[in-house]
């Protein structure tokens, strides 16, 4: 392979984007070492196992990926705003939405609902970490390990084109030659480990780390829809392990699991991507509801309305996510039958999901609403995501999904699930929980002006797509004569998606006011709210609790407070144990991505090579025996005083 | 559970109580994962594009070696966590060889067996059979070498150890994992072997 | 947990010597009757079932340590799951129109 096929060349956007990718490294690297920070990083960061930090580091990675996405997503509205437009061409907005696809789904959505979940859940149910914390360290770096491969793939080798669904005969080696569809396979790969690592290790904390007293149903809904998903995650992902595998295997050495010839089955892969896939899609929204549950009952100052009916319509959607994986491919030729049955599986999803909505809107019911940044998405949500499920019951059904399937009917429904349902989440969590993370809030008027940009320009950007959805164009189209008139509805959304553009940048612009000069006399509990993480400094202590709480209902910490009883006593220190740091998960990601790379180009030699590392990194830790260590009583002491002024 | 000086020493701790509990949960993965391979086995078992069939090229004799093989090695395995409830380091350790005995025979086994396919003409690339039934029989085997160098590196900590709290819940999980490799190999002896031999 | 553990170990005994009992009889029904196909793949299934389940209670002891219901419900979950995979997928990719059958 000659270095212009390594590289990408002869693209003048690529070029930029690859001095510029240069520049920042060689920058980054530079101010660190200027900064003399490679230390703090490594022992503060790189190699730390607490959750909070993890947590932070996962949404980072998020936000960084959710503006890589959004570019992308900007650049084919921008492809698509007028008829005939040449910005892109046709290879190249294969390559954008592909990427943008798989991007805003795994690299994403996936780990900002992670970071959250990571940061949130420990605290909620009153423990002092999750249970496995080195694995959560391996789980976190083999995603950003992932992300990274996957997004080199633009300036080294070439993007994956054949969708973020990558459907054969397309995707195999007969029609896409080239490695970017080896990066789609290999890095998923990988990043699939470490989730599943996550959903275990969340099942395990939820059921052995819960707080005395905190029984099942005096659990906070957060933590249950945590709890859900994870179990989702363990169910769904070996799926798409062993699809992946077989994309691989016929990919890099020549089998035909899914080819035409030689008795493939192309129809296999997507069987096995939707039976993840399906799922995929309620791993990624049922913990937005979670977050959505908890901003609405703190801010309506009452408790959320029908706990226990909310807790089954999940666990519903859970079990019925499982059994409607067809409804992605209805016009494959499957039987009647087939069809038939999956329509209704489908719509029945539909009732669990109205019972959430009405939940919402009773605990709205004579609230004392306070209209802060994180309730006005959640507010925003409600109407939004109705129209996102109101269409997807459109689809549904299997006869008039002949019509919809694959037009951008289609993409206007997805994204106005996925848009309410995790963006909004995200952002209605991020301000919330700022304060538990950094000791400050983000500025809320600087967070209004984010809010109204961004669900304008949400409404602007795909609301036209539904018309032009139903007037024929199909997905992924990325250009269209004027005669079909599409082109002022399409103008419209390309302006709604620079509006939408704004509002990012009003958040980052808001994080970095606020950094600097949002106060820093946030207390405990800035919010006035309900459960368990608000009883705990802002920003958290790394032992999180000084003393694990006992908790006798729902929302204890609400009726503790108003007892005056959340106070802390000397007596009751005691020394605390922790997890000490470790190397182990960051190298052993390394090695896995350095693997991965080589696969990538089916260098086979060096990947075997490479492999010895991740070899070792497994040795390694099976000999760790490292039993962490005490935090003693003066040190918890100090710090509560800090907070409490004086203890008990 | 009856009192407390009888819950065996891999539960004592916390820690070790959620390690279990967690590996119990991975096998739950394992399963879908195992099932996918059948599920897609399943799909594409008539797909021979000419190539040979699995009534073809399985060799009954060889396949009940292998089971037996396995069989035994999980009931030793079985002997061995008997052995460390009672305290009894050198029956755990005995007991364990033998295991990683049997499970190299059984490799040994399948290895030969793979290269009688390849020499019958049924190499992972003939067809959609071919590619299926490589994939579910090199997981399983995979799974198989992974844990014979896993045990081996316990029996390692064992040795320098003695039965502590966390040797003997790692050796407790690493006997769950090979119970469940027998489990997922009478599926396969079930469903690929004896259904390709006698359809 | 069993409290006596030190007593010889029967129950793996007993476990072994039925899985290799199994096994047999697996290959007998398989080889040696004349049933028709889908009644030995019946009869060699649910055998195979049976010996699974010998591992799990046996050799496994699912129930037992705190967490006991959680492991029969994880494992009850995992076999849906698989025959949701198992039988979905050919169900869906064998009875249509566009499958190659
Ligand atoms: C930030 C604003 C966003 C914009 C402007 C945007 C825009 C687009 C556009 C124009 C397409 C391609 C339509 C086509 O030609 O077929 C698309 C596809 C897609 N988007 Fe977005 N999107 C955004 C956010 C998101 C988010 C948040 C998610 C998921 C969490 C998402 C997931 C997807 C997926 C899965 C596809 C399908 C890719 C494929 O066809 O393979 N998008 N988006
Ligand atoms: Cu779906």
């Amino acid at each position: 392979m000659s270095l212009d096929e390594f590289f990408v060349t002869g693209d003048p956007m690529i070029f930029a984007s690859q001095i510029a990718i240069g520049l920042t490294m060689v920058g980054l690297i530079a101010l660190i070492t200027y900064l003399k920070r490679w230390k703090w990083l490594w022992s503060e960061w790189f190699t730390t196992v607490d959750h909070k930090k993890i947590g932070i580091m996962y949404i980072l990675a998020g936000v960084l990926m959710f503006f890589r996405g959004g570019v992308d997503g900007l650049l084919m509205k921008a492809q698509t705003s007028r008829p005939e437009m040449g910005i892109l061409d046709a290879q190249h907005y294969d390559e954008i939405f592909t990427t943008h696809g798989v991007i805003m789904i795994l690299f994403m959505a996936m780990p900002l609902l992670i970071g959250i979940m990571n940061v949130v859940v420990p605290l909620q149910i009153g423990a002092r970490d999750v249970a496995f914390p080195k694995l959560n360290a391996l789980s976190f770096w083999l995603f950003f390990v992932a992300a990274m491969l996957f997004n080199i793939s633009f300036v080294i080798g070439g993007s994956p084109d054949a969708g973020w669904t990558s459907y054969f005969p397309l995707a195999g080696k007969e029609f896409t030659p080239g490695v970017g569809n080896n990066y789609y396979a290999i890095s998923l790969q990988i990043a699939g480990i470490g989730t599943l690592a996550t959903g275990i290790n969340f099942v395990v904390t939820i059921i052995k780390m819960r707080a005395p007293g905190m029984s099942w149903m005096k659990m906070p809904i957060f933590v249950w829809t945590t709890f859900i998903t994870s179990i989702i995650i363990v169910a769904a992902f070996p799926i798409f392990t062993v699809a992946l595998l077989y994309m691989t295997l016929d990919r890099l050495f020549g089998t035909h699991f899914f080819t035409v010839a030689a008795g493939g089955d192309p129809m296999l892969w997507l069987n096995l991507f939707w039976l993840w896939g399906h799922p995929e899609v309620y791993i990624v929204v049922l913990p937005a509801f979670g977050m959505f549950s908890e901003v609405i009952a703190t801010f309506a100052r009452k408790n959320l309305y029908g706990y226990k009916s909310m807790v089954y319509a999940v666990a519903g959607i859970a079990f019925l996510s499982m059994l409607v994986w067809v409804h992605h491919f209805y016009t494959m030729g499957n039987s009647a039958t087939v069809n038939s049955i999956f329509s209704l599986t489908t719509m029945m999803i539909a009732i669990p999901t109205g019972v959430k909505i009405f939940n919402w809107l009773f605990t709205l019911r004579k609230g004392r609403i306070e209209f802060s940044t994180s309730m006005l998405w959640a507010l925003a949500f409600i109407p939004c995501f109705t129209i996102g499920g109101v269409t997807g019951v459109m689809l549904a059904m299997a006869a008039a999904d002949y019509q919809y399937h694959n037009t951008m009917f289609l993409v206007a429904h997805f994204h106005y699930v996925l848009i309410p349902g995790v963006v909004f989440a995200v952002f209605a969590g991020l301000y919330y929980w700022w304060p538990k993370m950094f000791g400050f809030k983000l500025n809320e008027k600087i967070g209004k002006w984010h809010f109204w940009l961004f669900v304008i320009g949400f409404n602007l950007t795909f609301m036209p797509m539904f018309f032009v959805g139903l007037d024929g164009m199909s997905r992924r189209m990325y250009t269209y004569a004027e005669s079909t008139g599409w082109g002022a509805w399409l103008g419209f959304s390309a302006v709604g998606s620079l509006i939408m553009a704004a509002g990012f940048a009003a958040l980052v612009y808001n994080i970095y006011w606020s950094f600097r000069y949002a106060s820093r006399k946030v207390g405990n509990d800035p919010w006035n709210a309900r459960t368990l993480e608000w009883a705990t400094a802002s920003p958290a202590p790394h032992y999180n609790f000084a003393k694990v709480p006992e908790v006798d209902r729902l929302d204890d910490f609400w009726y503790k407070k108003k007892k005056g009883e959340t106070g802390l006593k000397k007596s009751d220190l005691k020394p605390v144990h922790m997890p000490s740091n470790s190397w182990t998960p960051i190298v052993l990601a390394a090695a896995f991505g350095v693997v991965g790379f080589f696969l990538v180009f089916e260098w086979f030699t060096l990947a075997i090579i490479a492999s010895v590392g991740i070899v070792v990194g497994l040795v390694a830790n099976t000999f760790d025996y490292d039993d962490g260590y005490h935090i003693p009583v003066d040190e918890l002491e100090e710090e509560e005083r800090e907070w409490r002024g004086d203890l008990k | 559970m009856t009192s407390h000086t009888t819950t065996p020493l891999e539960y004592k701790t916390q820690q070790s109580q959620m390690n279990i509990l967690g590996f119990w949960i991975f096998l739950g993965a394992e399963i879908v994962l195992f099932s996918t391979l059948f599920a897609s086995y399943f799909v594409l078992e008539h797909n021979i594009a000419g190539g040979p069939a699995g009534g073809d090229i399985f060799v009954l004799k060889d396949v009940l070696i292998e089971t037996f093989l396995l069989l035994t090695s999980s009931f030793t395995s079985g002997l061995a966590i008997h052995a460390m409830r009672n305290h009894d380091k050198k029956g755990l350790l005995i007991w364990m060889i033998a295991t990683l005995l049997l499970g190299a025979g059984f490799l040994y086994m399948e290895i030969n067996e793979f290269l009688h396919f390849i020499h019958e003409g049924a190499t992972i690339q003939t067809s959609g059979f071919t590619a299926a039934l490589f994939t579910l029989l090199g997981t399983h085997g995979a799974h198989v070498t992974f844990g014979i160098v896993w045990i081996s590196l316990l029996l390692v900590q064992l040795v320098r150890r003695g039965i502590t709290e966390k040797t003997s819940s790692k050796l407790f999980i690493a006997s769950l994992y090979w119970h469940f490799l027998d489990v997922v190999w009478i599926f396969i002896f079930t469903f690929v072997y004896l259904k390709g031999m006698v359809m | 947990m069993s409290a006596n553990t030190s007593r010889f170990p029967w129950n793996l005994l007993v476990g072994f010597v039925l899985s290799i009992a199994l096994t047999l009889l697996a290959v007998f029904v398989a080889f040696n009757t004349d049933f028709s196909k889908s009644i030995i793949l019946g009869i060699i299934g649910t055998l195979a079932i049976f010996q699974a389940l010998i591992q799990l209670f046996m050799f496994m002891h699912v129930t037992e340590g705190k967490e006991g219901i959680i492991n029969v419900v994880n494992m009850i979950y995992s076999v849906f799951l698989a025959l949701v995979i198992v039988f979905g997928s050919i169900w869906v990719l064998t009875s249509g129109h566009a499958s190659m059958h």
